[in-house]
């Protein structure tokens, strides 16, 4: 099982933690401080693995941002790294080349994709064009209730004029 | 519009706080946005409520408390549009987690977006459900997730499945009811269902064991099949990752069959086509393809596989560990750790690979391989092996030392055959990573040295040899200071020179710089040092020549700072002084070894007449010290479960019983070290009884208040043991008298009748003819039971004698209530801060079941406040009950009024 997500930039700042284990705010500081100083200062040709509190963490670094993982002990590794690529390729696809920008300002989409691909810390979905595809339905349903809500908006405004 | 929420827009903000220069302008921002927030949540405002809540979730990643805003995802939640929900849900998972009573409040929520017939609505619930829901919840809602199991829309099923997992892992009682709806999962063709289901049906195998028949005997064939299906299936665009069609599915469904194969041979059987499809098959050139013969190779050893099947496994893993990329030696490294236990031969092969891997430069890689290589020491390979980690020592990095040294210790101690490759291999760590050795390992070095006379003068050459190259690694230093002062003739005189050794001349001012430097050097802490000051001391005796140098030296630590080094100078100092009585006890005591026995006694006796038996202390303090028991230590280290240097090499049958008669015809267990120490000239080694907490620790004189780990607890043998040595620990311990200069030894002989008053009492306390007065004056007091559970029970006696009223001797009695026997058992007592107390040895560590007999133990309570608090204690049992470990613990607050 998944524990945690974690995007840290290159400079340490985070950018998405998502926690599908219990840890108190104060635990979650603790956690990303410590694993920031670990990643951040581990050589380029090392292993994608460390360990770290009985727990293994996988990672794996896109242009300036780390993607971490912290999975069991008995997990597969390997498939941790297949499902971070699996996750960077669908905020590939949505976002059009992504980069770090991408996920400050629009934060939010991250954890709706997040949420699409992971649920109770397991893999929810293999195909990328179906998260897609349910991502786009669901950002659709926001348009037409903005839509709606503007147009009423507009109805009443004018209705009072 | 509320001029505060003032309309900045998300994006707005996060560029602000971007271009903040420093942290203190971040702040300014954050606080300035949180201000503009709390006041749109304190009016209610509606249109900007998600937008805030956007805002709050950003700050949140930045580290700044946002609880203030919990609320307002609930009222998100409550509203009707999609758009506030989808932010609500969001809010919900990343500001709260479960243990927030807020939580609850959402349940009611839950459960109608559960139930809401747009199924993004009832996904978003899903979600938020499996992310974080409590145990509470999980209980409440469960009902709703296994009805929507049943759905038809295959985004909600995968969802709701992925929701179980997490209400059975918060209530595993709920596992029952998922285990139909989890079956027929496996049915459906949609991957992301399937993949659920699979998940679903995995960790219904981990909480329920009827969940794992069930699903054992539902569900292998269709598994099988599915495996089957997705390995064959030709190019699908949708799942394909580098040629390999939905490598996640492989990996789930491969991780199900494990836990339906294990044990059971006809499911087993029934995989093992097909595993050997997928081990064959697939691609290894890519990660994925890697990433599934992992899974796949771990599937094999898990189940009863066929040999076949497992030589291919092991092969694999064979091919994983030489090749190039790290990620998948460590994974090969993990899993052969695992294969040891199925096929050790077969692991065997792969040494030298493993052992490069230790050598590797990534952190992850050694540590794995370390652990791989401690498995795989056995009795014929040990010696190259310790040898190679060994080299390897001498060239790692500074960090992996530490875990390095543990292993190399714990391999040499626990594999070495003869005490010479035992002792060589030591000498070679400490001398390599002599300051990661941890202490418990030299002591444990020391007691094996001080076991093996013929080694001693090779032991003191060889240390004394690699003292002149690694002066900067603590633990030689000390373990050499320690040697030189106990054999420093056999280092000047080359007693018992080995074979293999080279010859060289030392002479006894040289072994005094040796020591003298460990003392002076910038980098020696306290221990080290007080070790080299009683080096020095045993050495101003045994080189006469050196004895007016080595009272220079001590008497310039004379002023030292650190009190521990400054008492040890000044009472040497005077020890040295009277070096000549010193010399004349000594003639005294060759003359008494000559005598042997039957006038030992006489010859004893007429010294304490002459003397006193201050004198006689100190003398016998210079001798070389007993030999230690190794039996006992090595039986006392923390966890000692391995074997180490098989009892057999320990020392020879206690011989105290004998000598214990000796001085004053009395005999009583707890003088024994004492009268083990007077008794030093009889010519077989007496051996100290049964291992007290620290006895080591104190014999070797680093008894410094700081070290010492005894705790609340310390026993009156070793006290009594550190009396003697006058080495004592903390004052409190020994009473103030203790801290005083050392008197001379006419006050000490004048005062040997007297109570209490001179130290020489302490040192005598032990022996009861002298002090104790006769029984029938000690005050009465009921024995009470202080102790009961279904297991154990626990009787304090109490004894006090009226000349000392603060003193309470009370002796526990251990009795089983249990049918089983206990062992390991260890009892612990904690009293207030105005009680001192002393725990003797107990008579035991076994306790035989139904009352068949009882443990005893005394301990020695000195209540400060005598008189104004009464006696209180809390007491810890640990025990081995059916071999497990338990522990009890209580407090005793019923003890007889007065104590």
């Amino acid at each position: 099982m998944i524990n945690f997500v974690l995007l840290i930039s290159r400079q340490g700042k985070v950018r998405l933690t998502k926690w599908y284990s219990t840890y108190s705010q104060k635990e979650r500081t603790k956690v990303i401080r410590e694993l920031s100083g670990v990643i951040l200062s581990r050589g380029p040709k090392l292993c994608n693995f460390v360990e770290w509190r009985g727990y293994k963490v996988v990672y794996r670094r896109y242009a300036s941002l780390y993607f971490c993982m912290c999975i069991d002990p008995d997990d597969n590794e390997l498939e941790i790294l297949e499902i971070i690529h699996h996750f960077v390729e669908i905020l590939d696809r949505y976002f059009g080349s992504v980069c770090e920008l991408d996920l400050i300002f629009n934060f939010h989409k991250a954890y709706y994709i997040l949420d699409e691909i992971l649920l109770a810390g397991e893999l929810q979905e293999s195909s990328k064009k179906t998260v897609a595809r349910l991502i786009a339905a669901q950002d659709s349903l926001v348009e037409t209730a903005k839509e709606q809500a503007s147009s009423i908006s507009n109805i009443i405004a004018q209705a009072t004029k | 519009m509320n001029p505060f929420s003032s309309g900045t827009r998300l994006r707005d903000m996060i560029r602000a706080i971007r271009a903040c220069k420093t942290a203190a302008e971040e702040r300014a921002v954050v606080r300035k946005e949180c201000a503009a927030i709390r006041a749109a949540i304190s009016e209610n405002d509606q249109d900007y409520r998600h937008r805030n809540l956007a805002k709050l979730m950003f700050i949140h990643m930045l580290g700044y408390p946002t609880h203030f805003g919990q609320m307002e995802c609930l009222k998100l939640i409550a509203s009707a549009g999609f758009p506030e929900k989808r932010i609500g849900y969001l809010g919900l998972m990343l500001l709260l987690d479960e243990r927030q009573e807020v939580l609850m409040l959402v349940t009611n929520s839950l459960k109608q977006d559960l139930n809401h017939s747009n199924q993004y609505i009832v996904g978003l619930a899903l979600c938020a459900l499996g992310n974080i829901c409590s145990a509470e919840m999980a209980r409440d809602l469960a009902p709703e997730v296994e009805r929507l199991l049943h759905g038809r829309d295959p985004n909600i099923k995968k969802k709701a499945a992925l929701c179980s997992i997490r209400i059975i892992r918060k209530v595993p009682d709920l596992a029952e009811n998922f285990m139909g709806p989890a079956a027929s999962l496996l049915k459906e063709k949609h991957h992301g269902v399937l993949i659920a289901g699979v998940q679903l049906c995995t960790d219904l195998c981990k909480a329920n064991t009827d969940a794992l028949e069930y699903l054992r005997k539902n569900c292998t064939e269709g598994l099988v099949r599915i495996l089957k299906d997705v390995s064959n299936s030709p190019y699908a665009p949708e799942y394909d990752i580098a040629g390999i069609t939905d490598p996640f599915l492989h990996i789930r469904v491969l991780r199900l069959m494990r836990m339906l194969g294990q044990e059971d041979a006809d499911s087993s059987e029934y995989m093992n086509d097909i595993l050997a499809q997928v081990a064959t098959k697939t691609e290894s050139n890519k990660n994925v393809g890697n990433a599934i013969l992992y899974e796949c190779v771990e599937t094999i050893m898990g189940i009863e596989a066929t040999s076949g099947l497992r030589v291919l496994a092991i092969n694999i893993l064979g091919r994983f560990l030489s090749n190039r990329d790290n990620n998948i030696r460590y994974v090969a490294l993990n899993m052969l750790m695992k294969a040891i236990t199925v096929d050790a031969q077969a692991v065997q092969r792969h040494r030298t690979t493993i052992l490069e891997c230790v050598k590797d430069s990534d952190a992850s890689i050694r540590k794995r391989a370390l652990e791989l290589v401690f498995l795989l020491v056995n009795d014929g390979n040990v010696k190259p092996l310790a040898k190679e980690l060994i080299d390897y020592l001498e060239v790692s990095d500074q960090e992996f030392k530490g875990d390095l040294t543990a292993k190399i210790c714990s391999i040499v101690e626990k594999f070495s055959q003869e005490k010479l490759w035992y002792i060589d291999q030591m000498f070679k760590v400490l001398s390599l990573a002599g300051n990661y050795v941890k202490d418990d390992v030299w002591h444990a070095l020391i007691v094996v040295i001080s076991n093996a006379p013929d080694l001693q003068g090779y032991s003191v050459r060889s240390l004394y040899r690699a003292l002149q190259t690694s002066y900067e690694q603590e633990s030689l230093v000390r373990v050499a200071v320690w040697c030189i002062g106990e054999y420093g003739e056999m280092l000047v005189n080359n007693v018992g020179v080995l074979e293999v050794e080279e010859p060289m001349t030392v002479t006894e001012s040289d072994a005094v710089d040796a020591v003298e430097l460990a003392l002076k050097r910038h980098s020696s802490d306290m221990t080290t040092r007080a070790m080299s000051l009683i080096a020095l001391l045993k050495l101003s005796s045994r080189f006469t020549p050196t004895s007016e140098r080595i009272k220079e030296i001590v008497t310039q630590h004379k002023g030292s700072v650190a009190l521990e080094l400054q008492q040890r100078s000044i009472e040497f100092n005077s020890i040295i002084q009277r070096h000549q009585n010193i010399k004349w006890v000594t003639d005294l005591l060759v003359v008494n070894n000559i005598a042997r026995h039957p006038l030992k006694i006489l010859v004893v006796e007429s010294m304490h007449l002459l003397l006193g038996c201050w004198c006689m202390c100190r003398s016998s303090l210079v001798e070389r010290m007993p030999v230690l028991d190794e039996a006992a230590y090595l039986g006392k280290r923390a966890g000692s479960s391995q074997p180490t240097l098989s009892a057999e090499k320990s020392s020879k049958p206690t011989t105290s019983a004998a000598s214990l008669k000796l001085p004053n015809g009395v005999a009583k267990p707890p003088a024994a070290p004492l009268v083990d120490l007077l008794d030093l000239s009889s010519d077989d080694a007496p051996v100290l009884p049964s291992a007290p907490n620290d006895f080591l620790n104190d014999l070797l004189g680093i008894g410094l208040p700081n070290s010492s780990s005894s705790g609340a607890a310390p026993s009156t043998t070793t006290d009594l043991l550190m009396d003697l040595l006058s080495i004592g620990t903390s004052p409190a311990q020994n009473g103030p008298s203790d801290s005083n200069v050392v008197p001379s030894s006419a006050k000490a002989a004048e005062s040997k009748p007297a109570p209490v008053t001179a130290p020489v009492m302490d040192l005598l306390d032990g022996l009861p003819s002298n002090a104790s007065p006769p029984r029938d004056e000690n005050l009465v007091y009921p024995t009470i039971t202080a102790f009961e559970s279904s297991t154990l029970k626990i009787a304090f006696s109490f004894e006090k004698q009226p000349e000392k009223p603060q003193v309470t001797l009370i002796s526990a009695t251990f009795t089983n209530l249990s049918s089983s026997t206990l062992t390991n058992f260890i009892f612990q007592a904690a009293v207030p801060k105005f009680v001192q107390l002393h725990l003797d040895p107990a008579s035991s560590s076994t306790l035989p079941a139904n009352g068949n007999g009882t443990i005893t133990q005394s301990l020695r309570v000195t209540n400060t406040q005598h008189g104004q608090k009464p006696l209180a204690m809390r007491v810890r049992m640990a025990y081995k009950f059916n071999d497990e470990d338990k522990l009890e613990q209580g407090q005793i607050s019923n003890f007889p009024p007065g104590l």
